[in-house]
This record gives C-alpha cells, structure tokens and sequence, in this order.
C-alpha cells in the first residue's frame, strides 16, 4: 500500500516540478526530447567495457537538474528503486567474465567488474535523463510534442485521457485495498481469490465510468476526433541547445575525454 | 522483466523501436477504420486501470512470494488487439518516464515484449480459438492460462534474445534462458489464472462486455502476423549483419555461446566444462583490444581494433584514465554546484 | 406568452435487461423555467435527465426541445442547446487541462479558435474558476471541479440546464456559492437532487418521481407542505419546513 501512495506522488510531484519557469523548462519540448534521444544513443553505444568514456555524460543531468532546479536527491533516489532488473542482469558480468582487463597498483580488475560498472553508470545516466526529461517540460507538453512529431493522434490522446484518470483510479486502488486491509488484519498483501473480486469490482467500475465519460463526451459534441489546441514554437535558443548537446555528446563518444584530462594533468605535475 | 537502457545495444534498441512503431502506427490506423467512438474514453481509462491494478501485489498460493498483474491478455480480451497493443503501450511508456521502470531506448523492446505476444499472437490465436463462438467459464479458464502462459513465455525469450544480441550482459545464452524461461512458465500460470479471476467477475456480471465478437474486433489471420514477424526478423537481422560488419566479435561471441554444444559434449565434469568455457571466451578477448597501453601490450595484440568504426574505443584502462575520470567527475560536479547557485539567484 | 422549449409526452424506458425505468411520464416546461425532479433512488430522475439530452432513446413517447423532436437526425443540433451537468465530477473533466475542457465543447461546435478563446474565459469567469484556467483536474478541489463541469457546459451557451445533483459532495460553503451562482442563470433549468432545500432555494416548480410515474407536478412550495405526498413518494420535508 506504501507503494501505491508513494506512486500517486512521484506521478503528481514529478510532473509539478515541470511548472516551473527556468532556462530549461522554457526549451521547446522537442528540442529536449531530441536531445534526450540522442543522449541515450550515445550512452548506449559504448562498448561494454568503457568506463571513463562515459563519464562525462554526467554533465547533462547534472547541468539539467541544476539549471532546471530539479532535485537531484529525488532522482537519484528513483534511479535506485528502479535498478533491481538491471543489478540481477548486471552482476553475472563479474561472475562470468574473470579476464583480468587493468591493474590499480597490485590489484587486477577483471572485465566482469568492468562492464559491471558500465552497466550501472549507463543504467543512472539512461534512466536520469527520462525523468528530468518530464521534470522540466511535463507529461502533457511531452505527448503534445510527439503528436507534432508524427505520432499517430490516437496514440498521444490515449496517453493524455490515461494520465488523467491515473490518479483517479490510484486512489480508488488504494480505497478498496485499505478497507481490504483494515479487513483483514493488516495483511500486507491481497490473497489470489481475492484479487480477482477487488481487481474485477475495479474494473466493473471502471468500465461504467468508461460509459460516462463517453456520454458526457457525446453531450459535449464529440465526434471521434478530440480537439487539442497547443502551439510550440521553437526559437534560436533551442536549435542552439540541440546543437551544442548533441555535439558534446558525439565528441565525449568519439574522443575519450578523461583520458586526455588524465594524461595532461599529469603530465602538467613536477 | 522491463529491459532496461543499459543492458542493451543501439542496434537492438533500434530495431525494436522500428517494430514497436510500425506495429504502433499499423494499429492506430487499424482502430481509425472501425473506431467505436467509445474506444477513445475506454482505452484511457482502462489504461489506468492495468496501471494501478499492478499496484495491487497478491500472494501466490504455494510459494509465499508476491506477484503483480500484467494485464495484456485483460486489455486484448475486452478491448481486441489493436486497441490493447496501444493501451499496453502507453502505460509502459508512463512507467518508463516517471519510474525509470524501463528505459526509453527499450522502450520499443518492452512494448514489444509485453504488448506484441498477449494481443496479436496468443489473443487471436489461443483465446480466442479456444472461446469459439461463445464464452463459458471452462473455456474462459483455459483459453486465459494458455494464452497467459505462451505471451510469458514469448515474451521472456525476447528479453534472452534482446540482451544476448547487445552484448553488455555477460550471460550465455543457454544460462540466461534456463533462468528466465522457468520462472516466466510460472508468472504465466499465475497471470492466467488472475485473468480468468478478473474476467469471469466482469463476464458475470455484464456479460456483453466479454463478448468475443471476433468480426468487429478485426480479425487476424495467421499469414498476417507470420508475415510481421518475419518481417521484424529479416530487419531485426540486417540492422545485426551491419552491426556485425563492423564489430564482429559481438556476434561470434553470442553464437559461439549458442552453440555451446561442443563444450557440454566434453567431459560431463561441470567444472571442467565451465573453466574450458571460460578459456575459449577468454580466447576472444584480445580481440577487444583492452590492455594496457604499454608497447608490450600493443604487441600482443597484432589484431588489436581499436580504431573501427565506432571511433576511438577507450583505453580508459589506465592511470591517465583513472585520472582523467575523477577530474571529469569533479569537474562535473563544481558545474553543477555554481550552475545550481545560478539559477537560485534567478 | 412564452414559447414551449420542453416537451416531453408518454416517455417510456426500459433497460435492455428488462427493468423498467420510466412507465409514461409527461410534462412541459417553459422557457426560463426552473424546475426540480425529485423521488427516491432509483424513481428514474437521472434516467429521465439522460432522456432531454439525447444520450438515451426511448421505447415509447417522445421528446420535444424546442421546435424539433428529439431523434437521431436532430440530435447534433439540440445538443448544443442542451448543456447537461454530471453527477461526477470526474467524469465530465477528462482533458489534461481546465481550459481545455471547457473548450471542448465549442470546438466541436466549430467555432474558430479566438471565439473559443473569449467563450472558455467567459464561462470561466462566470463560475468564478478563471484563476484556474491551467490547472489539471486532478488538481482541483471538489468544489472547483463541479464549478469546472459547469463552466464546461456553459461555455456552449445552451438554453436549457440538465442538473443531476449538482450538491453532492460539496461543503457547506460550496453549496452555498453553487446555489448563488445557480440563482443567476437565466437558463430553463432542470435539477435532479435529493438536495430539498436546494429545490426550495432555486425551483418554483417540483416534479416527484415514483418508480418511473410522475406522482406530483406542481409549485414547489405546496408540494414540500404536503406531508403525506412526501412520505407516499418515499421523501420527507426539506430540513429547513421540518418543525411545521
């Protein structure tokens, strides 16, 4: 139950943080979106073992999250919640890959540990960047922008009405799971039969609001087609945003940054 | 189950994302033709539902441990595959963007996953064969267990696949499939049977919203969906082949662990058989050209390609990297501080 | 003299499972007239309500609004002039905006855009929701959500009001100012409610419902005294005539 209302609010706080006003929320959503895009590209693309390379990426969430105010805190603390999936996958890399790749002093490092470690940082930058993505320009913004970008309508429509009624039906979940629950003795977790009674009155339910929703639509002159007025227009700012990204992202991929950072730090010593 | 970003390549991810979009747009434009004005409101609104059911976690009976819904086959069963495929897809693309629950890249592999296999292959093909012409509780059960069963079971074996073809993973392909593929066998019975649960309450109480009118739901044919499938895998291959061209250690690599037989054919000692894997993969790779960059290392590895076609692989292996790294990392991070004061001073 | 708007004669339904809804209910209202349907649950208010607006067809009897009778032909035309305000909130905000729900409806009347815009303001400002142009709906309290859905309605201009009860659910306050504001409309307004006191505030006119027959049509204030009528139809008197 902690995690249904701990949901309701990440849905609910994470799109607020997106009605702010700063350099970045005022980017056009699709200059973000590109950026986005071709950030994850990039990550993606790094053979297995690169480690330092993919360092540097660190300054787009960074410079988002500042410059957009976004609490880093709270995504960091998402990024952990979500990489369960990624950490089971991840570790057999140790497990099975024990090539010794590099040495620290006496101590040799295997690839496995390696790529692990690759693993895990593109798996905090990939995910980052998806939630400052929505942080700084919103869900709706999002799914409006797509739209402009091609993606069939029925599509954007169907991901605005279901945001909507998220939280409605979130919060008729948690209704029926706490009377549930006060029932029950606190158990934490609904018996198989049961769910299928709590989870088939949830959708009876919902269907009949689906039927409401419909008429009240109807009432109101819907034809099919829902009508959805919104401009973008992007400006000088956000080409320039895309471009200058996009080329610190090509070249921190192409040329391995840290790497000449190292070698003329250290040679710049006595 | 949801693939996340960094266990995948941009080939894989590509690909997926060309399938999952042209199965996105082909859907749209199939429900434009018979759309119930209805769909529009009930999509959304189931949607939401199959978002905050999943929240619901019950107890499966005989294990203790917990599972939640994944409610392909609810959607397909009340709203036919097209509009289930995109209803499946939009809750996914919420889970990746507000909970990192996925990654956008993988994005296209997920819907793929948990979208493709319950509504255009086991909901035409197994549901509804086994429903015929008219719903009865038996039929209800089997046809949902079944159906429940074959998407998991597809399903899981795309994420084997998909992960196997990135190369980030080091799992062998035989090792990652008897992992997923048991477990999913029994995520599939439990889904099918909730299923049943959630769908025999919705049948008895109102049973025409469980009609299986297959006429007004479109129907697929068998042809059709190889035909994509096909389709899927010859471009799903190319965009390999030309990854492969470029970077032909990632696909020996994979086949050579496919085609583990000849390893499990030696001595059944299973320590002998795994260090002898393990020798023939460290066989390869020097191919990857890693060592250090010391001249003795260079001259190891004759066939050393660290310069291909994705351009200037690091050597990032070394003290300078090491260095380099934590200056970036500091760096990095004073940016954000100064730019964090910035931007509060606004 | 005012021109008939509604008309309805002999109107029977019955669900598609076979229970009866309305068994022949007749009346007509006036423009500018201000009527309450009150009974018990299930008597078919919301039904009938559901009836004036064109979302259900009858079995039997008719529906006039106006000069047209209420069939498939007409029903684009009278659904502009027929503003019909939900039990639920929630139902009627469906939009990722406040501003755009309250622009649906001339949208798809087709007005052009900047009409669209100074009718949504209009409607806004009206319901005293204008500061909440941008908000989402899930945002809002339950208060401005029903004075939302009412804002959704009236940016249509219709003529007439289908209410089902528009009190449900508010705080004390909020009722106040939706009776208030109600009170301002010069709108035909019909109001399905258990809310009394809110019959005897804003209708001069009452019809009591009774499993689908109409067992009362007249002045509102007459029908609320007669005790027995009340307590026939399943009511009892508005909070503020108990102790009469």
């Amino acid at each position: 139950m902690a995690r249904i209302e701990s949901a309701l609010l990440s849905l609910g706080s994470l799109n607020e943080l997106a009605a702010q006003d700063t350099a970045i929320h005022r980017r056009d959503p699709r200059a973000k979106l590109v950026t986005t895009a071709v950030f994850i590209i990039t990550v993606v693309s790094f053979n297995k073992y690169d480690l330092s390379g993919l360092l540097p990426f660190i300054l787009y969430p960074i410079v988002l999250t500042s410059l957009g105010n976004v609490p880093s805190g709270e995504i960091f603390r998402k990024i952990l919640i979500a990489s369960p999936f990624a950490i089971f996958i991840g570790i057999f890399n140790p497990l099975l890959d024990r090539q010794i790749l590099m040495h620290i002093g006496p101590i040799g490092i295997s690839g496995g540990w390696l790529s692990f470690a690759s693993i895990l940082l593109r798996f905090a930058l990939t995910v980052s960047v998806a939630l400052i993505l929505i942080a700084t320009t919103g869900f709706e913004a999002v799914c409006l922008s797509l739209e402009r970008m091609k993606v069939p309508r029925v599509f954007v429509t169907q991901l605005l009405f279901m945001y909507r009624y998220l939280f409605v039906l979130i919060e008729e979940a948690l209704r029926m799971v706490r009377a549930f629950s006060l029932r029950s003795f606190n158990a934490k977790r609904v018996d198989i039969g049961v769910f299928g009674s709590l989870v088939g009155q949830l959708l009876l339910r919902t269907m009949h609001r689906a039927q409401r929703i419909h008429a009240a639509m109807l009432s109101r002159g819907f034809d099919g087609r829902i009508p959805l007025l919104r401009s973008f227009k992007a400006d000088i700012w956000d080409a320039a945003f895309i471009l200058f990204w996009s080329a610190f992202f090509v070249l921190a991929r192409m040329y391995n940054i840290p790497h000449y950072l190292g070698t003329l730090f250290l040679a710049a010593l006595p | 189950m949801h693939m996340a970003d960094a266990l995948i390549s941009p080939a894989i991810g590509g690909a997926m994302w060309a399938a999952t979009a042209g199965l996105t747009v082909y859907s749209a434009r199939k429900l434009k033709d018979d759309l119930e004005e209805r769909s529009v409101p009930l999509m959304g609104v189931l949607g939401a539902f199959i978002f905050a059911a999943q929240m619901i976690n019950f107890t499966i009976p005989a294990t203790g441990s917990s599972g939640h819904l994944g409610g392909g086959m609810i959607l397909a069963i009340l709203l036919g595959p097209y509009a289930a495929f995109l209803t499946m897809a939009s809750v996914l693309t919420v889970q990746a963007l507000f909970f990192g629950d996925g990654g956008l890249l993988a994005l296209g592999c997920n819907i793929f996953n948990l979208g493709f296999w319950p509504c255009f292959f086991a909901y035409p093909f197994i549901y509804q064969k086994i429903i015929g012409s008219k719903p009865t509780q038996r039929r209800i059960l089997i046809g949902a267990t079944l159906s429940g069963i074959v998407a998991l079971q597809l399903g899981a074996f795309g994420v084997v696949l998909e992960t196997l073809f990135s190369g980030i993973s080091e799992l062998p392909f035989t090792t990652f499939v008897l992992l997923m593929q048991p477990i999913h066998l029994a995520i599939g019975i439990v889904e099918g049977l909730v299923t049943t649960a959630v769908i025999t309450f919705v049948w008895k109480a109102n049973p025409e919203l469980v009609a299986s009118e297959s006429s007004s739901r479109g129907i697929l044919s068998l042809k059709q969906v190889l035909a994509g499938l096909v389709v899927i895998a010859l471009f799903t291959g190319g965009a390999l082949s030309w990854f492969a061209s470029t970077h032909p250690d990632g696909l020996e690599w994979a086949m050579f662990h496919t085609a583990g037989k000849e390893e499990l054919n030696t001595p059944t000692d299973r320590i002998h058989a795994y260090t002898a894997r393990i020798q023939g993969k460290t066989s390869i790779l020097p191919d990857y050209g890693f060592k250090e960059n010391s001249p003795a290392g260079k001259a190891e590895n004759t066939q050393a390609t660290t310069s291909e076609s994705w351009p200037g692989i690091s050597a990032g292996t070394t003290v300078a990297g090491i260095t380099g790294g934590i200056l970036t990392l500091a760096l990095a991070l004073c940016i954000g501080m100064i730019l964090r004061r910035f931007s509060r001073s606004d | 003299m005012s021109h008939h708007i509604i008309e309805i004669k002999d109107l029977k339904y019955t669900y598609p499972d076979g229970t009866p809804a309305l068994a022949g209910i007749s009346f007509r209202i006036t423009h500018g007239e201000s009527v309450g349907v009150v009974g018990a649950n299930g008597a078919g208010k919301s039904t009938l309500l559901m009836h004036i607006n064109g979302c259900m067809s009858p079995s039997e009897g008719s529906v006039r609004i106006g000069d047209y009778p209420l069939t498939k032909k007409t029903l684009p035309s009278v659904r502009g002039r027929v503003g019909m305000i939900f039990q639920d909130p929630d139902d009627q905000l469906f939009m990722p905006t406040v501003y755009d729900d309250v622009a649906f409806g001339p949208l798809n009347q087709g007005f052009p855009r900047d009409e669209v815009e100074s009718l949504v303001v209009y409607a806004l400002e009206t319901v005293g929701a204008a500061h909440l142009k941008h908000r989402p709906p899930y945002k809002l309290s339950g208060g401005e959500k029903r004075a939302v859905a009412i804002a959704t309605v009236l940016s249509m201009s219709p003529d007439i009001l289908l209410m089902d009860e528009p009190s449900s659910g508010l705080d004390p306050k909020a009722r106040r100012q939706l009776i208030a504001l109600l009170k301002s409309f010069e709108h035909t307004k019909i109001i399905a409610t258990h809310d009394l006191d809110l019959v005897l505030d804003l209708c001069e006119r009452t019809i009591v419902l009774n499993q689908g027959w109409v067992a009362a049509d007249g002045r509102t204030i007459e029908i609320f005294s007669n005790a027995q009528l009340l307590e026939e139809n399943h009511l009892e008197k508005p909070l503020r005539l108990q102790g009469f």
